[in-house]
């Protein structure tokens, strides 16, 4: 159960083209998450998904059925909003079992599955709280509690831990993973943290302007991006990119290498630059150095030792085998 | 972060706010004192009527058998909670529809709907006095709440479409999503949320129409006549007879007040709904 394909999928608002003709295949039990910038149309895309909105044109199959005309409520996907979308006046009790109230189950039988879920979520001292005694992780519990009690084909995710402070994040997105590992069913996850995409997906999916701009696993993603665009989406910090001579020398339009693949030396090397800002992390050291042929500083990783400081001349080497070719399109060449 | 004020302005403040609320309340306390009058008395002079004068019910019981105050009662009741109700049935799919599926036009429809309030109610009085007369309905309670239920429906609309417009899209859509349909999505999560805001709605306008004053004169006489009419009855044809008209007025104003003072907080919050989260 909670395999999802969109075949030729297209959504306008009016006369603004969202969603252009797209192709995507998501396979049973795997975790993919759409990840873009802002208004690259991956919440439209889910919603498509889930039925909120209706296609243009184009279909949708889950489980190799038809589910283009089915409404939200029958497809059989359960979805957790950014906002939580818990029922205010209801108890945490009564929210999670509110799927099990509408499909009509007896109440020893929503009785067992909320006692499970709570357990599972540790939210089972909080289970006659109602949503506004709670904090912004265990309001988010609850609605992943709502939604996994129902047993859904798939989970569908619309940016869940974007209101979360820094630490709680981390911590969600971890607890998310091992939800997926446990309950092994299809997630299809939406966020705009490209870090989120990289440490919880099987498949990411890169969409901009509607277009989806590549499909693979993180990894791949990383090492062999099919554009410029993907390639400075993703990884962090970003890609370096550097045009003119420098790329002409390459036999590029624009070479791209990230922060980890230059050699600082200082002495020798292929580029020279000036030391600019340096931000300390402890066990990394990035320092911004400006050169000619790059519209920003080039950012460079070291390791937290090296200690250069503002203003000193150096060198920096490519790492030949991780150096990114792109083309005047802005394709990878390979 | 309360601001420093210094404390004879504070005094100045306080003094001057306390001095212009008593003013405006004056002429209500003045009207409960001259109930409680002989009418010989209720017509001396300010410090004689408050200080020379003996305190009697006879004005509130002479009210009574002189004009059947229950009856003008029930009147009144029937015809500002039938208004409101009926008002409700009409706005409630109203408010939803513009709320949660707006057409393009829906902004110009609700404007078109708030000025209809801005037109002189004299202006048609002609025409529905025709109309009521053609058909009967003159001095009728099913007249006068159908004609208050039509004046008041703007603000019943405008009120629920703001209270609507105040819960998030997403807490129906995730009701949706969990398998709810329309009717459950509207009966379980909807209504529920909309309570308060639906509240100070059906207050506000049983309020408005109980003390609507222009269409019961105009279009009831006795049968019909709500608490309004009942007070303007004392005013004029027999000569002025204050401690009656202060004890009718009592009367009238009474019911409506009590009520106001119970569910006040219920009104506040209703009416300041979602100014601040």
């Amino acid at each position: 159960m909670g395999q999802i394909s969109l075949s030729q999928v297209t959504k306008s608002f009016g006369d603004v083209n969202v969603i252009p003709p797209l192709d995507l295949e998501i396979n049973e039990g795997e975790f993919v998450v759409f990840v873009g910038p802002s208004g690259c149309g991956k919440s439209t895309l889910l919603r498509l998904i889930a039925g909120l909105e209706d296609v243009t044109s184009g279909h949708i199959a889950i489980d190799g059925q038809d589910a283009t005309d089915v409404p939200p409520a029958k497809r059989g996907l359960a979805m957790v909003f950014q906002s939580y979308a818990l029922y205010p006046h209801m108890t945490v009790r009564k929210n999670i079992a509110f799927p099990l109230r509408m499909a009509k189950l007896d109440q020893a039988a929503q009785d067992k599955k909320v006692e499970e879920a709570a357990r599972v979520l540790n939210l089972t001292d909080y289970l006659d709280r109602r949503p506004g005694q709670l904090s912004g992780g265990q309001r988010q519990r609850v609605a992943i509690g709502r939604a996994i009690v129902r047993e859904p084909a798939a989970f569908l995710f619309d940016e869940p831990l974007s209101n979360l402070d820094a630490a709680l994040r981390v911590n969600m997105r971890l607890e998310i993973s091992e939800l997926h590992k446990q309950l092994d069913t299809t997630m299809i996850y939406v966020t705009h943290d490209q870090v989120e995409a990289m440490t919880m997906a099987d498949k990411i999916v890169v969409l901009r302007a509607g277009n989806i701009e590549q499909v693979g696993s993180p990894l791949e993603l990383y090492r062999r991006p099919q554009n410029k665009f993907v390639a400075g989406f993703i990884g962090s910090p970003k890609m370096n990119f550097l045009t003119g001579a420098t790329a002409a020398a390459y036999d590029a339009q624009t070479i791209g290498i990230r922060p980890e693949h230059l050699e600082v030396s200082r002495d020798s090397g292929d580029w020279k630059g000036v030391v600019g800002v340096s931000e300390h992390l402890g066990s990394d050291t990035f320092f911004h150095v400006p050169v000619p042929d790059s519209d920003d500083p080039l950012t460079v990783r070291a390791s937290g030792e090296v200690d250069l400081k503002r203003g000193e001349e150096i060198f920096l080497t490519p790492i030949q085998e991780h150096l990114h070719r792109f083309d005047d399109q802005g394709l990878a060449i390979r | 972060m309360a601001r420093a004020v210094p404390t004879r302005t504070k005094w100045f403040n306080t003094a001057t706010a306390g001095t212009l609320g008593f003013l405006m309340f004056f002429p209500i306390l003045w009207i409960l004192i001259l109930s409680f009058k002989t009418e010989e008395d209720a017509i001396r002079a300010p410090l004689e009527v408050l200080f020379a004068s003996d305190w009697t019910t006879q004005s509130y019981g002479a009210v009574q058998e002189r004009s059947d105050y229950f009856k003008h009662f029930m009147n009144s009741v029937t015809i500002s909670v039938g208004s409101t109700l009926l008002g409700l049935i009409i706005a409630i799919p109203a408010a939803w529809a513009m709320a949660f599926v707006p057409a393009k036009r829906t902004k110009d429809v609700l404007m078109w709907m708030l000025s209809t309030k801005m037109l002189p109610p004299v202006g048609v009085l002609i025409p529905i006095y025709l109309i009521f007369r053609d058909f009967g309905l003159l001095d009728t309670r099913v007249g006068l709440t159908f004609v208050l239920m039509m004046i008041n429906l703007p603000i019943i609309i405008w009120m629920l479409y703001t209270y609507f417009k105040e819960i998030p899209g997403e807490i129906l859509e995730a009701a949706r999503m969990d398998g709810a349909t329309l009717r459950e999505e509207v009966i379980y999560v909807l209504t529920p949320m909309a309570i308060p805001g639906m509240a100070s709605t059906v207050l506000l306008n049983i309020i408005l129409a109980w003390n609507e004053a222009f269409w019961s004169l105009q279009l009831t006489s006795s049968d019909a006549a709500p608490l309004t009419q009942f007070i303007a009855s004392y005013s004029s044809p027999e000569g002025l007879f204050y401690a009656k008209l202060s004890a009718a007025s009592i009367m009238a104003i009474a019911p409506i007040l009590i009520m106001g003072w119970f569910s006040q907080k219920q009104l506040v919050r209703g009416l300041t709904f979602g100014a601040v989260k």
